[in-house]
Parts: C-alpha cells; structure tokens; sequence
C-alpha cells in the first residue's frame, strides 16, 4: 500500500533538479531550526518544571548578544536562501536564445495548443526530449495558471497579456498539466497531459496532422484584414514596413523606444493609437474584434518569418515574467 | 484583598436582560457578545471546512457538485478570514483584557467600542444573506475577472459584507491606540505595557492603515459587478492583476492582524507559567513594531507568478525573508525565557507549546514560498494551503485558545477541568498535525489547490488530511464542553488563580463594573515574577 503513495514529484526537466536541490536544502536549515526551538522547548519545559507552582525562575531579563546573535545569524542564512532561490528562478523564467516555440491559449476549461507547424490539440502537448520549449500564452476569459509539476514550472495566464513558460524536457513519458489558478465551476477539470516523444517521434507526430502552418495561417489573415494594404515589405506603403522587424528596437513618435515582441506587436494591432511609430499617421484601424487569441498568435508568426527577421534582442524579455502589461485598449496602463 | 463574600456585584451581574446587554458600554461585555459572534462564524467556518474534508476523501468529486464545492471553499475562507481570524483576538481577549491590563476603567471610547461590534454583526449578517441565497465561489481572494465579469454568485454582497466589516477593524484598531496613548494607569509607561498590549497596539496601526485598502477594493469590486465600471477588465482597459495589488497589500498586513495578538498572548501566559520576565523584553516589544511596519512591504510576494517583473519579484522576495527576522526573534525569546523558569505545567502553558510548534512549522515553510525558485512550483497548490493553515489555526487560533484559557477564570470567575484541556490541546495539535502535514507533500507533489476532483494518487495523503480533520473536530467541540461546563459547575477562581503579575490579576473576577475599585498605581514592569514571593493558595 505505502509503495503506492508518491511522496516526490518525477523529475522531467533540466530545471528540475535544480529546483529540488533547492527545496532539500531549505528543507535542511529550516528543519534544523525547527528541531533546535523544538528540543530546547522540551528540555527546559521538563528541566524546569515545578510542580507547586509556587517557586519563581531566575532573575534573568535578556541578553544583548543573544539577542544580537539570533537576529543577525538567520538573517544570513535567510539571504543565502534568497541568493540561490533567486538564480534558480532567473534560470526558471529565461528562456535560452533559440527555443522551440508553441502558442496556447487557456480558456474556461481549456487548453489548446497551437504548433507552429500548424498541428493544434487541446488539453494535450507534445514536445520534444532534449530541447528548449516555450510555450507563449494568454487567456480568452478569466485568469488560469499553466502548471506541469514534473517540470516545475508555472504561469499565470492573463487575458490582455502573453505570459510564458520554458523548459527542456528530459525523460520521455506523460505528465500532468494543470490550471493552478482558480478559475470557477471546472477548475478542477482543466487539465491535461504533457506527452515528451524522442525527437523522431515527435517529428512523425507533427507532421500527422497536416494543415496550414502557423505562419501561413498568419499570411491568409495578413491578406483577408488588409493589413498588407498598408504594411507593404519595400517600406512604399502608408505604415511601415514589417519585414525584420522583430527583435528590433522600434522608435515611437513620442521618442520613447520598445523592443518589438509578440506583446509590443499584439498591442499594435489591438490599440494601434497607443503607441504610434516615429514619421507614421495614426491611420491603422483597431482590429479589435475582429481577429481572436489564435488570430494574433498567427499574425505575430507570420511577422517574425518575414525576411530579415531576427530572433529577439533579449530572450527574457518575452519570458512569463517580463511581459510587460499589454491589455488592450488600455488607456492608463498601470505600470 | 478582602476575602470575596457572595452575592457581590461584577459585570455580568450588575445589570439583567438582553437590553442590557445590547446597549452596553462595558468593554468587557462587548468582549463576551464578541465571543459569542465569532464563535457562531467558527462554527460556520468549520462546518464548511468539513463538507471540503470530505469531498476529498475520494478523487471523483463525488459528494457534492463542483459549484458547492467552490462554494464551499469560499465561505469556509470568507467566514474564517474576515469574521475569525481578524477579530477574534483583538476583538474578544483585546478588548476584555486590554483595559484591565493597563488599569483603564474602560476603553478611550466605549460608545464607538459598541459601535464597532454592530457594525462587526451588520457586516457578519449580510455574508449570512449571501450564504443563504446562494452563496460566493470566487475564492476568498476574489480575484477578478474572474469575480468581476464572470461568476454569477454573490460576489458583490459579499464585497459589501467584507467593506463593512472592515470599519469595524478600523474603530477597533483606533479605540484602542488611543486607550493605549492616553488610559494607562499612573506608573504605567510604555515599557512596563505587558507585551500583549504592545501587539495590541502593533496590530491597531496595521488595522488602521491596511484596512481602508480593502474597502475601498471590495466597494470597487462591487462598483465593477453593479455598473461594469472596468477597472479590472482588460477588454476596458483594465487590468485584473491591479486587482491582486490591492488584495494583498491589505491582506497581506492582515496575516499580522491575525497573528501579532496571538503572539502578545504567548508572551502573558510563558512568562506566568515560567514565573520569569519575558526574556528580551524589548526585543519582542519591537518586533511587533517591525512586523507591523514591514508587512505592508511585501504583498507582491503572491504574485511571483502572476506577470510581475522579475526584478520586482526579487525584491519582494528579499523584503519576505527580511521580516521572517523578527518572528525568529520572538521565537527564540520564547524559547529564551523557558530557560531557568520554575515552569507550572497548566493548560494555558499546554497550548502554547501547541502554538510554539505549529508557528514554527508555518514561519519557516514561509520560507519556502518566499523562495522564488520554490514559489514557482509551489504557488496555488496545497502548499500554501499547509503552510497559512499552520499560520493562521496552528499560529493564531492556538494562540487564541492559550489566551482563552488563561484569562477565562477572570472572564467567568470560574476554572474549568485543567487535564481536560490539556487533553484537547493534545488533540488540536496532533489533528492538526495530521491535517495538514501531508498537505506540504501533496503541495510539492502538485496538487493544485481548490480542486473538487484530484489525481487518484493524491488520494491517500488527502485521506490522511480528512481524517486528521476529524480529530481536529473532537479536539475543537471538547473545548466547547468542558468550558460551558466550568461556566456551571467549575469552581470559583478567585481573582488571581495563576498567581499571575498583570494587573488583570488584581481585581475579583469577574471583574466588578468599573474594573478595579481605585485606580491602581503601577511601581514595576510587566513580569516581575522572580521578586515576588508565590504561595498557592
Ligand atoms: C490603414 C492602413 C493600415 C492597416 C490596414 C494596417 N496597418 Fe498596421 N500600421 C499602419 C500605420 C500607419 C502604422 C504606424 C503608425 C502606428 O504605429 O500606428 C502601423 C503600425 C503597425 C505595426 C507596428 C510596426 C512598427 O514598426 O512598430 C504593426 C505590428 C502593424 N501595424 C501590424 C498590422 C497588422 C497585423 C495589420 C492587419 C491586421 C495592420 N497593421 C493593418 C497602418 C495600417
Ligand atoms: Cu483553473
Ligand atoms: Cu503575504
């Protein structure tokens, strides 16, 4: 029966163990603190102890540097903690440079995952061993979190907002995904299954599927909305031109500069106004509306395989928690 | 002291009838009608925590539907946060013992006192109207959208529950600083206060400053549900993350709402029943002080997942560890003062070793969550779930039953059984163990929190969980028993059964209408046991 209890979680991703080493050391210290109040406690509590109730303790008030003591030795102990937890989460939310990317958006109770090659699931992802996945997402609807525990990682899903996750798996099997954030009536139910295939297998599985690839969808929509009425590649059209645009620096008319990633080119689309280019009119309608979660994801991979793009600037910058807020149509961003 | 000849006049007697007690001034009968209010609402609580208990003793999500169970888990949050946790320290023992402890004749004012606890019962009455018509199943937390666009429940009645109830932490929290500031006794200086007075008064400046935040969030929930105000919704340009901000930049002050007064209890009943001086007086006294004012520092360390930047997340991350400092301060003095004490093993000193070792495990499990490489894992799973239970029941709600045992002969003049107490101590502590222990293994394995329905290999851990519930329970009704019990039959205690120092100690109990016949003069600190010669009586 007890064989049966897990009491460790598998470890599935490079990040994993690091994490766990992580969480055996604080484990160490802080059970060490705990043994030591709790021995004390009990030795003085029996040593001590007067059964009348009518004898007095010691005259003793205090002590400085025991005072001193136990204030200043937790506290470097306490930054230790901080320092290394804070690599490992530096390590948690940057992705490396070059990342096999899938689009997923969650909603009430839902996760469908969009592969740029085209193949799309629900409440199932696929990804491959040994390589550096990112899973760039957002919500439809109310917040959720995008959980695999075997991998350790988690991020909130955030309408308005792309958030992420990165990890390179590392033994091939099945794990739990889950919505960690509450998310009403079948919170419990928003869950899934992460599938880690060899490279080869995983290749086969992709390829299964047929269908347009990401970015082609990306193109037919450029076309339907008109977009490549005014983005026209050689510049000579009313907004500029969108080829090897991402990743760069871009110059707002307000001389401010932004990196161009998928939450700067989101929000170009959602709330053209609110962040005009350098030498442009305020002409490019709001497509709000008019275009959903996927649609975007499409359009902003589209723009990336425009020639001459490059990868971003600054990877982190995309990461779950370097989005910066970009809910549409805000007209007072909060930060 | 005169010897006590009965029938003599205290407040309990002093006046008859419900009326006399509706319109009373006296601060400690509005202690007792606190008492019985929240008391009703742990009961409340507790019923719903059982109904959760036992959902989860199977994986399906089979004993009630998903939208109960939500809730469920909502109302057991809402009744246990807002109408337990908050006031049933400072608004029970605070306001029974507090005056007398300072030698005040009453609170600065008692008419606002009254106040607040109508105020408190206006508050509680409206989440009942919403419990019956429905009920909330936004979580406690009531995190929009979610809350504000979505959930078709009670979300705004309880928004306005939580507002109103939130002025009566205020006036509570300004009635006694300035009875602390200006009714002290003549001779009673600030470091002669009993270290519960000092967390009273810590915990009145967290209340006073943290409190208007989430009124004024909860009304703006409301607003945004009623007019579709849009300030949380992005589609309006709002932002839902905002809303996390204002959350938890009262809420989570509010966790030291909750836990400072119990920790100022610790401090009365482990001097008495070591017959010593708290050991670094000062250094507790302060640590409240610190806690207090960095409490308001750290709130976004429950957003370390939730899109901030990562260099905001470090810095919150740095500012959590930091006021861990000051409650491993109190700790050790705690532990400190045992040392060469002449320790009287009663039921009071019982549950403070109950609080010592379930307030550990919660504080240093805080470390854990303010480990942002940890906290990615662990946030939203039943981690966090172990580790504010063993904060809020293990650190305040034992806390609270510590001060309950020591000061209810002076509240009621009478003793109830000594081993019976100790025996549901015994029982608290290991329930609780057994509660929420396997909760920490379940949080690392990933079970995310607020499931109805779960993996099946979680099931024995949350078994396990269910069915250290359920001693929790015994050990929780035992206390019922035998303290109603003592109200009937206990014997009388006299005024000073603990042989304690305090001035709470001085006068009969229950304590006549005014408190004490004249003012008394203080000559000495809190706890001078050591120069004082003890007999048994
Ligand atoms: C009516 C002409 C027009 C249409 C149609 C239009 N845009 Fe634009 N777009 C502009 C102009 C002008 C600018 C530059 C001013 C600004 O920032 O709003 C711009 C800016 C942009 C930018 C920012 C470019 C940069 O260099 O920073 C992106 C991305 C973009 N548009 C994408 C799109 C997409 C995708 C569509 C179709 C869904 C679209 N636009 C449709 C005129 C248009
Ligand atoms: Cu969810
Ligand atoms: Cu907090």
């Amino acid at each position: 029966m007890l064989s049966g209890i897990p009491l460790f979680p598998e470890q599935a991703s490079t990040i994993a163990p690091a994490v766990d080493n992580l969480y055996f050391f604080v484990t160490a210290v802080t059970a060490f603190f705990a043994l030591l109040v709790v021995v004390l406690v009990t030795i003085f509590a029996i040593k001590y102890r007067d059964k009348t109730g009518e004898k007095v303790g010691a005259p003793i008030t205090g002590s400085l540097p025991l005072e001193l003591g136990w204030s200043i030795i937790p506290f470097f102990i306490a930054m230790g903690i901080f320092g290394w937890a804070t690599v490992v989460f530096f390590d948690l939310v940057r992705a490396p440079d070059q990342t096999l990317e899938i689009y997923s958006t969650g909603k009430r109770w839902m996760w469908r995952f969009q592969h740029l090659d085209g193949q799309s699931e629900l409440n199932e992802l696929h990804v491959p061993l040994g390589r550096p996945v990112k899973v760039i997402f957002t919500s439809e609807d109310v917040l959720h979190s995008l959980y695999v525990p075997a991998f350790r990682v988690k991020a909130d899903a955030i309408p308005g907002r792309y958030s992420s996750i990165w990890f390179t798996a590392t033994r091939v099997g099945e794990y739990h995904l889950f919505c960690a954030e509450y998310c009403g009536t079948r919170h419990s139910g928003m869950i899934g299954r992460v599938v880690v295939q060899e490279p080869g297998e995983y290749q086969a599985w992709l390829s299964g599927g047929g269908g347009l690839s990401m970015s082609a969808r990306g193109e037919q929509l450029f076309q339907q909305l008109g977009c490549v009425g005014c983005h026209l590649n050689d510049g000579s059209g009313r907004g500029p031109s969108l080829a090897g645009k991402y990743g760069a620096q871009e110059t707002l008319a307000t001389g401010a500069t932004v990196n161009v990633d998928d939450s700067y080119i989101r929000e170009s689309i959602l709330t053209p106004q609110l962040k005009l280019v350098a030498g442009y009119q305020p002409l490019m309608p709001t497509f709000q509306g008019l275009v959903n979660e996927e649609g975007l994801m499409s359009l902003i991979e589209y723009i990336k395989s425009l020639p001459g793009a490059r990868p971003p600037a600054t990877a982190a910058q995309a990461s779950a928690a370097a989005v910066p807020a970009t809910a549409p149509a805000q007209g007072s961003s909060p930060r | 002291m005169t010897t006590t000849v009965l029938p003599r006049v205290t407040y309990l007697n002093v006046r008859h009838g419900l009326a006399s007690w509706l319109l009373t001034k006296d601060h400690k009968r509005i202690g007792i009608m606190y008492l019985i209010v929240v008391s009703l609402a742990f009961f409340l609580g507790a019923i719903f925590a059982a109904g959760v208990r036992i959902e989860l003793t199977t994986p399906q999500g089979d004993f009630v539907s998903a939208d109960t169970y939500n809730r469920m888990f909502t109302m057991h949050g809402v009744f246990m946060v807002f109408f337990v946790l908050i006031p049933v320290v400072p608004a029970i023992l605070g306001n029974f013992v507090m005056p007398l402890m300072i030698g005040a004749k009453d609170v600065a004012f008692p008419k606002l006192n009254l106040l607040s606890w109508y105020v408190f019962v206006l508050g509680f009455s409206l989440a009942l109207v919403a419990l019956l018509s429905g009920g909330v199943d936004t979580g406690w937390t009531f995190y929009t959208p979610y809350s504000s666009n979505v959930s078709n429940s009670n979300v705004a009645l309880v928004g306005v529950a939580v507002f109103i109830t939130g002025f009566s932490s205020i006036l509570t929290g300004l009635n006694f600083m300035v009875t602390i500031h200006r009714m002290r006794a003549p001779g009673m200086t600030w470091f002669r206060l009993p270290l519960f007075v000092w967390a009273l008064y810590a915990t009145s400046l967290v209340m006073i400053l943290a409190t208007p935040v989430i009124a004024i969030t909860a009304g703006m929930l409301a607003l945004e549900r009623v007019f579709g105000f849009g300030i949380f919704d992005p589609r309006l340009g709002g932002d839902p993350v905002l809303f996390q901000h204002l959350f938890w930049f009262y809420s989570h002050p509010a966790v030291y709402i909750m836990i400072l007064p119990p920790m100022g209890v610790i401090s009365e009943v482990i001097a008495c029943f070591s017959r010593k001086n708290v050991f670094g007086y000062s250094f507790v006294a302060f640590s409240s002080l610190a806690i207090a004012i960095f409490g308001f520092l750290v709130w976004a360390h429950h957003l370390f997942v939730a899109g901030i930047s990562p260099y905001s997340a470090m810095v919150f991350s740095f500012l959590s560890f930091a006021v861990a400092i000051p409650s491993a301060v109190k700790t050790f003095n705690w532990t400190a003062t045992l040392y060469q004490g002449a320790i009287w093993w009663r039921a009071p000193l019982i549950w403070v070793f109950g609080f010592l070792g379930l307030f550990l495990v919660g504080g240093l499990t805080g470390l854990f969550l303010a480990s942002l490489g940890l906290d990615v894992h662990l946030h939203d799973t039943y981690f966090v779930v172990a580790h504010f239970h063993y904060i809020m029941v293990g650190g305040a709600i034992m806390g609270y039953f510590a001060g309950l045992h020591y000061w209810w002969p002076k509240i009621t003049g009478r003793m109830y059984s000594d081993s019976l107490a100790m025996l549901s101590a015994l029982l608290v502590f290991v329930g609780f163990n057994l509660t929420f222990f396997p909760q920490f293994i379940l949080g690392y394995l990933g079970m995310p929190r607020r499931y109805h329905a779960y993996s099946a290999e979680f099931q024995v851990l949350n078994v396990l969980s269910s069915a250290g519930a359920s001693i929790l329970a015994v050990g929780y009704g035992l206390i019922a028993v035998y303290l109603l019990y003592s109200l009937w039959r206990g014997e009388e205690a006299g005024a000073n059964p603990w042989l304690a120092t305090g001035l709470e100690w001085k006068t009969e109990s229950p304590p006549i209408p005014e408190n004490f016949p004249e003012t008394p003069i203080v000559n000495e600190g809190a706890y001078e046991y050591s120069k004082r010669e003890i007999k048994v009586a």
